[in-house]
């Protein structure tokens, strides 16, 4: 059984969010950066649990980015993971960043690839469908649950207003939120034994690329809140009546 | 040339976004002179004439596709009606559904996709779709840059409009119809409104001290006939299930009206929420980082304020 564990960069969850060069690129400056959680914590995590219970699983993590997001492949081999890719690109282009995946994992012998629900950064939510549309390989997407059955899987889906369980053949892309796993801290152990994992730069395939950003913009800020007092609750259902407009 | 706009139905019931991705679809329509159809896989109860009052002039349904929603198989199904009926412009609600089947598609059509979208496209240079990152932090106005376009929208981001209107129903059928998937299990959370979808949610953090007082939190709920939600320490320690989560690392929500309580509003908590359209925050700490969010608050004690509320409400509503 061989694992493909698709790890991301976002910056950490009380970034202050700014744009520079004329609101055409994100701030990155000051920014500290960490595994996207839904790639860490659920993703990865499962990964480790299924060695945990078969050691001859092997994990391999990757990652599209430039050099600078190895501190971050370290981090997450520190957890676990037996050896970690880097493809040497930089892009925000989810087809682009598919494509480099698909590219690793078609010749990898990959039973299963993980990705995180969608990264916190720019919520595309798209990575774990298209490498498995470039593979032709089933996707189940937003899992909670992942059971190996033999060379099967059992995985449950929550969506609107419920869950579904599915049966899946491998190999399968899925892709993991909240329920998949529970979040881990690395121990002192894992932290030594990631500075001398293995981790293989590669140079990125030709891929194309299908969007573009062209600008940001922050929301408006709020008015500012309208406080009511307590013993007034008749006067807010009055506000959210007449005035917000919402009951 | 069309824009056409994938229906997502659960059990045969079209879901609310779909609705949304229906109106979409056609306000576009409009915009770029041609027409709206609309694409339902698999069997439903639905009258789908009715689709005609989003603005729909032709609704491609795939009766013998496998009821098991299948991403892979859906994708090549979709790819079969996207040439059939010309289409340029593909809509997506952003249902779990929508995300699973819009990437793919993109890759199988090498066709540009934007996720999160929350306006209609700019075209005065090209096609620029305006879209929430950041977990709501920002906007980002992204460019396709293929002749095919795909755009996902975000839950709750685009008003159902309806009017009058009856679509042309063209049965189809499908060579893909065979899945390698299983449906072992489905399981609804029957009765309630999907957080996702509901126009009001209720939510409520840590500071309801534990699980066993609930009852005044779903009272409030109860009345408003809103969802329910929580703060992650709240889903974390066991204290509601998990699927309530909301924020950056839960479930990101939209609702017209959020009500927070003794939740003190933690950037992770707001990403997931800040897109709501208004916002009451109820919680006993004035100094609370949620105030500076809200639209409307009250700073009190929340066991004495929500069941005075939910009072008000039912006076409101008639119900006592
Ligand atoms: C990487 C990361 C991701 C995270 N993702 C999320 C996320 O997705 N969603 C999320 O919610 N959090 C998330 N968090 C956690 C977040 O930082 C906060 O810790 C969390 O939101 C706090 O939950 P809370 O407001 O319920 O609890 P607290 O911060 O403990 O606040 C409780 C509030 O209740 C008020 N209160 C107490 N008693 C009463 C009373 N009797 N009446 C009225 N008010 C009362 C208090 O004044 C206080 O404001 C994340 C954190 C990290 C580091």
């Amino acid at each position: 059984m061989k694992i493909l564990v698709c790890i991301s960069r976002t910056p950490d969850t009380t970034t202050k969010i700014a744009f520079t060069e004329n609101n055409t690129k994100f701030d990155t400056s000051g920014v500290q950066w960490i595994i996207n959680p839904y790639d860490e914590w659920y993703a990865l995590v499962r990964a480790i649990e299924l060695k945990e219970a078969d050691p001859s699983v092997v994990i391999h993590l990757i990652t599209v980015g430039g050099q600078d997001t190895e501190a971050i492949i370290r981090k997450a081999l520190a957890l676990g993971g037996d050896e970690a890719i880097r493809v040497n690109a930089e892009s925000h282009d989810s087809f682009f960043i598919a494509s480099q995946i698909a590219a690793v994992a078609r010749n990898g012998g990959y039973d299963l690839i993980f990705t995180g629900k969608e990264t916190i950064d720019y919520n595309g939510a798209a990575v774990g469908g298209m490498v498995a549309e470039l593979l032709d390989w089933p996707y189940i997407n937003q899992a909670t649950r992942f059971e190996l059955k033999g060379n099967t899987a059992q995985i449950t889906r929550e969506m609107e207003g419920g869950a579904e369980e599915y049966e899946a053949p491998l190999p399968l892309v899925v892709s993991c939120q909240k329920g998949m796993a529970e979040q881990r801290i690395p121990n002192m152990k894992g932290i030594m034994s990631a500075r001398t994992k293995p981790l293989k730069v590669i140079e990125p395939a030709a891929a194309d690329v299908l969007t573009a950003v062209s600008r940001f913009d922050l929301p408006p800020p709020k008015a500012g809140v309208k406080l009511v007092a307590p013993d007034q609750v008749d006067e807010l259902v009055r506000l959210l009546h007449e005035e917000a407009k919402v009951i | 040339m069309s824009v056409l706009a994938f229906v997502d139905t659960a059990e045969g019931k079209i879901k609310k976004g779909s609705l949304e991705a229906l109106s979409y679809a056609s306000q576009l329509a409009g915009v770029l002179n041609t027409r709206s159809e609309a694409l339902v896989i698999g069997e439903t109860q639905e009258d789908l004439t009715q689709l005609g009052k989003y603005g729909i002039a032709k609704v491609y349904h795939v009766q013998n596709a496998p009821s098991v929603f299948d991403s892979q198989l859906y994708t090549k199904i979709a790819a079969d009606a996207v040439s059939a009926a010309g289409a340029k412009v593909l809509v997506f609600p952003g249902t779990s559904n929508g995300k699973a089947l819009a990437p793919r598609l993109s890759a199988k059509l090498k066709a540009g996709m934007v996720s999160g979208v929350v306006q209609l496209p700019e075209l005065n240079n090209g096609f620029a779709v305006k879209r929430s990152v950041f977990s709501g932090k920002a906007f980002s106005d992204v460019a396709i840059l293929t002749d095919i376009k795909l755009i996902v929208l975000n839950p709750n981001a685009w008003p159902v409009s309806s009017g009058e209107g009856s679509a042309e129903v063209i049965a189809v059928q499908t060579a893909h119809a065979s899945s390698a998937l299983k449906l072992l299990n489905t399981s609804r959370t029957s009765g309630k409104v999907p957080l996702t979808e509901a126009e009001i949610v209720v939510s409520a953090g840590r500071g309801m001290k534990g699980p066993e007082n609930w009852g005044i939190v779903e009272e409030l709920a109860d009345v408003l006939n809103a969802a329910l939600a929580c703060s992650r320490p709240v889903a974390d320690a066991h204290w509601r299930p998990h699927n309530e989560h909301v924020g950056q690392t839960g479930i990101a929500i939209a609702p017209n009206l959020y009500i927070a309580i003794g939740i003190s509003g933690a950037i992770q908590h707001l990403a997931g929420v800040n897109r709501s359209k208004t916002i009451v925050v109820i919680n006993k700490d004035p100094e609370a980082p949620f105030f500076k969010a809200a639209d409307y608050g009250i700073v009190g004690d929340a066991f004495e304020v929500v069941p005075k509320l939910t009072a008000a409400l039912k006076k409101f509503k008639g119900l006592s």
